[in-house]
């Protein structure tokens, strides 16, 4: 089946603490650095609901319309941490069927998600 | 410490009702730059605000035993039955669906139902929260 067009989406600090206020997900290793190394992490990482929102806007933009998204799942294989200066996150789907996509989402190069999928209303 | 073993299949009180509104999805929807305008229906993830106050309110429930500095989110996946749309009052009602415990760590598989304010099923949001129990 055919491939959609990949697309690369910057992210910062302050996108994860506009995402910490919109979600409710306080949890300071979205925020803090030293909270982030005391359990272990490198620096601040995304919240892994954040980056399958970004998923869900992929998949939005390109069908063009909201609300056709009827089932939407991955699991969270690798942290995305999100320097100072921010980062960048790719997502590519491939149609599988006509109304099902699989997606590949990298931060870096690193695959960030497991097995996302997005299947269509029919 | 690990979990309480008997938490599998437990089914926690449902969430405080929640009123969508176009505030909230407008701000949900920015936070991740994903196109919403007036009318639209909310983002396909939205459904994880309603969720996150079921799974925490098994996070903090003393009698479980979670340690919230040792939870990792494992897995999530949403169906819907219809979109999220402004005006919606939602509810979620969280199961743990399923328990295993390897080596120290808890898999918590849970399965919040999401009814609107007729109590008809809008989205089902399966969350595994992975728990390394601290020495």
């Amino acid at each position: 089946m055919a491939d959609l067009t990949p697309a690369t989406y910057p992210v910062t600090r302050a996108d994860l603490v506009a995402y910490a206020e919109a979600s409710g997900d306080h949890n300071p290793i979205h925020q803090d650095p030293e909270v982030a190394r005391s359990v272990g992490l490198p620096d601040v990482i995304a919240h892994g609901m954040f980056t399958l929102a970004l998923v869900a806007r992929y998949v939005d933009e390109q069908l063009g319309e909201p609300g056709r998204i009827s089932e939407l799942g991955a699991k969270f294989t690798k942290p995305v941490v999100v320097p100072v200066g921010g980062t960048e996150i790719r997502v590519e789907g491939t149609w599988r069927d006509d109304r099902k996509i699989a997606l590949r989402v990298t931060c870096g190069g690193d695959t960030v998600l497991g097995n996302p999928v997005a299947v269509l209303r029919g | 410490m690990a979990v309480d073993a008997s938490l599998g299949g437990r089914t926690f009180p449902p969430t405080a009702p929640y009123d969508v509104t176009d505030q909230a999805v407008t701000a949900f929807a920015a936070a991740t730059g994903t196109p919403y305008h007036r009318g639209d229906p909310a983002p396909a993830t939205f459904p994880i605000v309603v969720a996150f106050g079921a799974m925490q309110a098994l996070m903090v429930d003393p009698d479980v035993g979670i340690e919230l500095h040792h939870v990792v989110h494992g897995q999530q996946k949403f169906v819907h039955e219809r979109p999220v749309v402004v005006g919606d009052r939602l509810t979620a009602t969280l199961t743990v669906s399923g328990l295993r415990q390897i080596a120290g760590t808890d898999i918590i598989a849970t399965s919040s139902a999401i009814t609107d304010g007729d109590g008809a099923l809008v989205c089902t949001a399966e969350a595994t929260l992975v728990h390394r129990a601290g020495a």
